[in-house]
């Protein structure tokens, strides 16, 4: 509705030279909706905290990077900055004074954003509260900590190229490829990293651990990818946070909130078509499947057991959950990944699905960190991962004991 | 000190279901609302942990979730010839204490009134003359069944509360409650799938010539989710619904109805650990300034607001009334003065079959899973050749198998020792209760005040109860106990104990935590506290709204009438109080 009244004012502004404030207006719009693809908050806010003051801590395999202030303050902001310094930032990772960024903020995605988009984006930045919060972003350990070491990094990893459609593909696919690779950044989390940080690209979107929690493989690939999903399921997680048998958790909470709740459908639906399409190289036939570990094994009996005191209540014995309100676990990728880190992980400390106006519920599961010993959790976990169709490799207790040390 | 806030639009004192209602309903005004909660924050995953909530010593026994009597007690005498003695202990009832109050541990049990229950005295007047009712005080509520109906709906539809229609329109419902008043529509999901008991029970009350229908229960029967958006769980039958709260999203509550959608309007705010002491007046007395309060460490803020709405227990709303001054105090001697008056309770009793050879599994079970004959409850069975008036529901609903608590044993087994425990083994899967949830009518000498003697930790008096069941409340329950009996002998069982209620009250065995009224809702300035739409006769800007308003209980548990009154306020104050602030409402 704001958008379409801006543009209303913006046709009248190309017929009337008074309106230039509503020029500008529209490009802030437009700009706050470059903020939210690009989900700035996430890192540049935290909780209790105001908008873009600066976010909480990274912790990187380097070392600790405090996202900053990019409120428009001119001592601690990026008040003082000019046009052109933002969109070095945004695009090269070169700040203010040719400082260079770490990859932790993801220029080499936002490479790819037209410049008009930058500068609508820079022109919101402009409108937001000023804020004086001094933010030390640079907290990395020696080496790290001297940011000439990027030179050679951008020389190894960063191609500034823009970027490229896919001329055999259609417009939507295309428009999903660049909202994933681009503003939307999605390897960030969710692509395995390099021992230099870097994106693994052979391996995009397939999965990686970061800041305890296992961001899953969101390619077209079944079992524990989202190849399993309808486009339309893939667009109401984006959206409302819950499909129905999936609800987000996690990091991806706030990128839910944040951002994907409030892009346009057309948008959500571009990144659902372009994600499906993104298959592993071994999808058919090349990897192996696995098999679901015998019921009578030892581990199998005594999570079963722990599964019918514990877990049943909520996401049932036939492991179908609730719509909207409890995961399904029996289908469920997350369950069956590799990596099982996020499972322990919500087990252990619990988790809070995400609030969106279309599903408001925000439920949460409990810690069981005080009830169960490793030994039980991990059998409770590989109970889940081999019941009911699932299939995945057992989980070690001290894979849990380890999750359980770093929490 | 008292340190003075900035002043909000709507102060609300107490977040349980009346004050979440009225908050969420208020927060789409766009007005700035504040609600002070005495208690603690408690959300499910965080408090209500599944792996631990199942703990009957903590939370049954040694009541965790309840108030204590240690952070406020209250005083009881049973006439206005005995001295008030403190209660050391909650016994009789349990008030809440926390976000969500008593709608976190709750059973679930949710009715509407009978229209006839509105128009008690008018009613009951016309059909059986003035002269039945000498003895009694009880009031007209001021407001009608039929108006409330939109209300009782809302209420159930934010709920989701199971059960079957009996009476849709005037068009008799099978598998209902033939004798409930009209109603607009079905409940929003259907009934609970019946364990054995309560099934034994329905057939054995036909063929005594009852009408038992399940009742309506807010454990749900179905996943659902409720207009706000708000998602629930079906219930798993776990059988730890009163004195807990539930673990997994399957019983309503405020937390699991409307807490979700509230916390996250920017235009509310909830301080809890913040307790209410005062609402504080203007000179003239007419207006509420605002309220006062101190946070756990003892320190004092005065919270200025235009709109106070008074939404904490109902015992504890009129406890704040007497103490802020608003309304005259009723004295029974005189008759006169109205806060205080017409507070009326349950009148319980119970039946208990004992069988060689049935298996009920008892801990198979939810809060209001069971079935309930409503042919002997209120106005619905012709009273003329009786000596009472008013009348209860008899309910079959095993609330829990409890390793603790559910230790029913036939008469004459020693209380301890290996007799007990054999004959607890025996009975313990065999045994099968129901109850008679009698109507509390008001009489003259029952109500609440100030007392002389017994003051808090703060200095400030404490609420005394002055109550005897009245003789026509005894003589109903006697007639009910006779048609439980009915029932049990139809059920065919080897033994059958009688629990029946006799005089006097007692505040020590836990009885109901249904207390009703002292600041009740009426027509007549001079016997009422409160108008039609639950504000202050005396204080434009001050609404009641709980149990406290009811003129006298209904045979019926009251939260289901307790949410329509908070829908029924939210609309007066949304569509008539709003245009004309610090105005009456009515005359």
């Amino acid at each position: 509705m704001k958008t379409l009244l801006s543009l209303a004012l913006a046709t009248s502004a190309l017929a009337s030279p008074a309106t230039a404030a509503d020029l500008q207006s529209f490009q802030v719009e437009k700009g706050h909706y470059q903020a939210i693809l690009g989900d700035c908050a996430a890192c540049h806010s935290k909780a209790g905290g105001k908008l873009y003051s600066g976010g909480e801590p990274l912790e990187t395999p380097f070392g600790t990077l405090v996202p900053p202030n990019i409120t428009p303050d001119r001592e601690t902001g990026i008040g003082a900055w000019t046009k052109a310094d933002f969109r070095n930032t945004m695009k090269n990772g070169v700040g203010k004074d040719g400082k260079h960024l770490y990859p932790a903020m993801p220029y080499p995605s936002y490479h790819l954003m037209p410049d008009e988009d930058v500068d609508d984006l820079w022109a919101y930045l402009q409108t937001v509260e000023p804020v004086h919060h001094a933010v030390e972003a640079n907290q990395l350990p020696f080496p790290f900590n001297q940011r000439i070491v990027m030179r050679g990094w951008n020389w190894l990893n960063f191609e500034p190229e823009p970027f490229q459609p896919d001329e055999k593909q259609s417009a939507e696919w295309n428009r999903g490829a660049y909202l994933v690779q681009g503003p939307g950044h999605c390897g960030t989390c969710h692509t395995p990293k390099s021992a230099l940080g870097a994106d693994e690209s052979d391996a995009a979107l397939q999965g990686a651990t970061l800041q305890g929690w296992y961001a899953p493989n969101i390619t077209g690939q079944k079992r524990i990818g989202i190849g399993d999903w309808s486009k339309n399921q893939i667009v109401a997680y984006l959206k409302t946070g819950s499909n129905g048998h999936a609800i987000a958790a996690g990091p991806m909470v706030e990128a839910i909130q944040d951002s994907t709740s409030q892009m346009k459908d057309d948008d959500l639906q571009a990144i659902a078509t372009y994600l499906l399409s993104v298959k592993a190289d071994d999808e058919d036939g090349g990897g192996e499947q696995p098999k679901p570990l015998a019921s009578d094994d030892s581990q199998m009996k005594a999570g079963a057991e722990i599964y019918r005191t514990s877990c049943a209540a909520c996401h049932g014995m036939d492991g179908k959950g609730a719509e909207h309100l409890f995961p399904a676990l029996a289908g469920s990728a997350a369950v069956q990944q590799d990596d099982v880190s996020t499972l322990i992980h919500v087990i252990l400390a619990g988790a809070k699905g995400p609030y969106t106006k279309d599903r408001p519920t925000a439920p949460a599961m409990p810690s069981f960190a005080f009830h169960l010993s490793d030994e039980q959790v991990a059998d409770v976990a590989t109970y889940i991962r081999n019941d009911w169709g699932n299939a995945a490799p057992a989980v070690s207790a001290d894979a849990v004991g380890d999750a359980r040390g770093a929490d | 000190m008292t340190t003075i806030l900035p002043k909000k639009d709507v102060v609300i004192i107490g977040l349980g279901w009346t004050g979440s209602i009225l908050a969420n309903e208020l927060a789409d005004e766009g007005l700035d609302i504040v609600a002070l909660e005495r208690g603690p924050w408690r959300d499910t995953a965080t408090d209500f942990n599944i792996a631990y909530m199942q703990d009957e010593l903590r939370y049954a026994i040694r009541k965790d979730l309840f108030l204590h009597a240690s952070e406020e007690a209250m005083t009881m005498r049973n006439n206005t010839s005995e001295t008030a003695l403190p209660m050391r202990d909650y016994g009789s009832f349990l008030p809440g204490r926390g976000v969500g109050g008593a709608g976190v541990h709750w059973n679930g049990h949710t009715w509407r009134f009978y229209d006839s229950d509105f128009e008690l005295k008018s009613h009951l007047t016309e059909r059986y003359g003035a002269d039945r009712l000498a003895d009694l005080t009880i009031e007209d509520w001021g407001v009608t069944g039929r108006e409330l109906e939109h209300s009782y709906d809302r209420f159930e539809q934010l709920a989701g509360i199971s059960g079957k229609a009996g009476n849709i329109d005037g068009r008799i419902e099978e598998g209902g409650n033939p004798f409930e008043s009209p109603r607009k529509r079905d409940y929003p999901l259907p009934p609970n799938r019946m364990p054995y008991g309560p099934a034994l029970f329905a057939d054995a009350a036909k063929s005594a010539g009852f009408h038992p229908f399940p009742t309506p229960a807010a454990n749900l029967s179905q996943n659902y989710v409720n207009p706000l958006g708000v998602a629930m769980g079906q219930c798993s039958y776990c059988g730890f619904c009163e004195r807990f709260a539930c673990a997994n999203y399957s019983k309503s509550s405020p937390q699991t109805c409307v807490l979700p959608v509230l916390m996250r309007k920017p235009n509310f705010e909830l301080r809890s650990n913040s307790d209410v002491r005062k609402i504080e007046l203007a000179k003239d007395g007419k207006t509420a300034r605002g309220v006062t309060y101190v946070d756990t460490s003892g320190r004092e803020f005065f919270q200025p607001a235009d709109l106070v709405l008074v939404c904490a227990y109902a015992l504890h709303n009129v406890r704040l009334m007497l103490l802020s001054g608003i309304g005259q105090p009723y004295d029974p001697a005189t008759g006169e003065g109205t806060t205080g008056r017409n507070y009326c309770y349950q009148t319980n009793a119970g039946v208990t079959v004992f069988f060689d050879d049935k298996n009920f599994n008892p801990f198979i079970a939810g809060g209001a899973i069971g079935q309930t004959a409503d042919d002997f409850n209120g106005d619905s069975f012709d009273h003329s050749a009786l000596d009472f008036v008013g009348g209860g529901g008899i309910n079959c609903i095993p609330t829990s198998g409890r390793p603790i608590q559910h230790r029913p044993v036939p008469k004459g087994t020693p209380k301890w020792g290996s007799a007990w425990k054999k004959a607890t083994k025996e009975a313990y899967q065999s045994t099968l209760s129901f109850g008679v949830q009698g109507s509390s009518y008001a009489a003259r000498g029952n109500y609440l005040s100030l007392d002389p003697t017994y003051k808090d930790r703060y200095g400030v008096p404490l609420l005394r109860m002055t109550f005897d069941f009245p003789d026509n409340d005894i003589r109903m329950s006697h007639y009910l106990s006779d048609r439980a009996l009915e029932i049990a002998k139809a059920m065919g069982g080897r033994e059958i104990a009688e629990a029946r209620r006799d005089k006097s009250w007692n505040s020590v065995p836990y009885q109901s935590t249904h207390n009703t009224g002292g600041a009740i809702m009426g027509s007549d300035p001079t016997k009422s506290a409160l108008n039609k739409y639950l504000q202050s006769w005396d204080v434009a800007n001050v609404f009641v709204i709980g149990a406290s308003a009811f003129p006298q209980n209904a045979g019926k548990n009251p939260t289901g009438t307790v949410g329509a009154l908070a829908y029924w306020a939210a609309d007066a104050i949304r569509n008539q109080y709003l245009r004309n602030p610090g105005k009456g409402l009515v005359g």
